[in-house]
């Protein structure tokens, strides 16, 4: 550690409202920023480092838009501290795929007209990554339930709802194999 | 938010001591102090970031029990193959609170702390005795519909919105803590409080108190138990009467009965007395009702949640009956 950061990191040891430069892995990236204690992840993301993709809805975890994956699990990015979060793999829809290519789960919501307006999209698609990465959603109630913290404006979730299932039953057939 | 000085705790006792700051707060997962802090109904001088601490472990205990690290997550625990087999209500009851994404993050810990969700604590333009003492309760003469009806008092009728803490309270789960003279642990039955002239303290922690795990003793009433959450939509929405049950039989008649209730007061709502009185009596639907209606006396509505006692009366029934046909003869 050099003398400078080590300076900043006893800083942070004796309590700061200072804001202080973290450092956060996002999409296998690391990005350095300098922010104040009380910046959310989502906050982090979209303001400081333009990652616009995870978008902003109620800022209370309600909404589930801000959703992202931290360590392959969905969370509600509004709720994070962003200083809190300096040794995860944080992963935003922009790290999910790229209109190259595409993830599953985004080929599939394309597959089944998943969207209207599309803003809840994102967090949608992390809520599901994240739902078959703990190999749960066994049954069409569970999956139902585990994706009810992804509210849906336009009220696409029929087609939701079959899009996170077509990927879920490929997976668990690739489980099989 | 305001703004805040922010330290990472490095170890329990680190903790204790930053916590014993009257205007310090303890942040783990954060799913319910980040939201209170955004609608400023907390407002910390500084927050300790506890999250650094080897906390998180799922563990047997000596007794065949089982301990839960206070930084375990709420998901982590429910998907637990040993909590979701041996304590299936315990698991049900986890599942059933928050979306996948809060239980994903918020901690078992902090399931104990969460506060109140009485829409009148987080709105800051009006009088709130919990949010800010002697200043009134405007849900008493307010809406009140997801109100407290027993254990209330002329401060305060909000209610403790966990699920967890309710199959806790069943289950007879200590709370272990340490605190600026040491270790020790609390019933779960004890953590929470009821109001009274008080109803800014939620529990009987005192300052500088950090929850560190959770025990569940050996006995899971795996074969027979059942959480059964009533509430305004089928998921993610808080209970507005809630029931943790469990029943073990011998000879058709009881041998023991645990009946916790959620969304009807300060604190889950359990009464070993009124389970005592039942024990060798038969397990009827009969007297599953008098033993709800034993549970229930003395609760009282405020108007729009008059409706929680016959509610909780009727899903006192149903759970029971629900975890005696689940019994392995």
């Amino acid at each position: 550690m050099n003398s400078e950061l080590a300076q900043k990191k006893s800083e942070i040891d004796i309590g700061s409202t200072q804001s202080r430069e973290i450092v956060l892995t996002i999409n296998s990236e690391e990005h350095t920023l300098n922010i104040a204690p009380y910046t959310t992840l989502l906050d982090a993301l979209r303001d400081h480092l333009g990652l616009t993709g995870t978008k902003k809805g109620c800022d209370h975890g309600q909404c589930g838009a801000c959703t992202v994956l931290i360590d392959g699990k969905n969370v509600n990015s509004c709720l994070c501290l962003a200083v809190m979060h300096e040794d995860c793999e944080i992963k935003t829809i922009e790290g999910v795929g790229t209109p190259d290519n595409l993830h599953p789960m985004q080929e599939s919501f394309i597959k089944h007209d998943a969207y209207q307006c599309g803003y809840c999209t994102p967090g949608q698609i992390c809520s599901a990554i994240g739902m078959i990465n703990r190999g749960v959603g066994n049954s069409p109630d569970e999956i139902k339930d585990l994706m009810s913290g992804n509210l849906c404006r336009c009220g696409a979730y029929t087609n939701i709802y079959k899009a996170v299932v077509e990927v879920k039953e490929q997976s668990s057939l690739k489980n099989q194999l | 938010m305001n703004d805040f000085s922010y330290k990472k705790a490095d170890s329990v006792d680190t903790a204790v001591k930053a916590s014993q700051n009257r205007t310090s707060k303890i942040i783990a997962g954060g799913t319910n102090l980040v939201d209170l802090m955004k609608y400023r109904v907390e407002n910390p001088s500084e927050i300790i970031d506890i999250t650094k601490l080897a906390l998180e472990t799922i563990s047997q205990t000596d007794d065949g029990g089982i301990r839960l690290g206070a930084l375990a997550t709420n998901a982590d625990t429910a998907y637990h193959a040993q909590v979701a087999h041996n304590y299936p209500m315990l698991a049900q009851a986890i599942l059933s609170g928050a979306s996948a994404q809060l239980r994903n993050k918020a901690t078992d810990g902090g399931n104990l702390m969460q506060r109140t969700r009485c829409y009148y604590f987080y709105d800051t333009t009006t009088p709130c005795n919990k949010r800010e003492p002697g200043s009134g309760c405007s849900a008493i003469n307010g809406f009140n519909r997801i109100h407290a009806i027993l254990g209330t008092s002329e401060q305060c009728i909000a209610t403790h919105p966990s699920d967890m803490c309710v199959a806790l309270a069943a289950l007879d789960a200590k709370v272990n803590i340490t605190g600026p003279s040491g270790d020790r642990s609390m019933s779960i039955l004890d953590f929470h409080r009821l109001p009274g002239d008080k109803p800014e303290k939620d529990n009987n922690l005192n300052l500088g108190d950090v929850v560190t795990s959770i025990d569940l003793p050996a006995k899971g009433f795996k074969s027979h138990s059942a959480y059964l959450k009533i509430r305004d939509r089928e998921s993610y929405a808080f209970a507005l009467v809630s029931v943790a049950a469990a029943i073990e039989i011998e000879n058709e008649s009881i041998k023991e009965i645990r009946v916790a209730l959620g969304g009807v007061a300060h604190k889950p709502w359990r009464k070993v007395e009124v389970e005592q009185k039942y024990i060798g009596k038969s397990a009827t639907e009969e007297n599953f009702l008098a033993l709800a209606e034993d549970l229930l006396a003395g609760a009282k509505g405020f108007g729009d949640n008059d409706f929680k006692i016959v509610l909780a009366k009727r899903a006192i029934v149903r759970a029971l009956l629900t975890a005696k046909s689940k019994t392995v003869k």
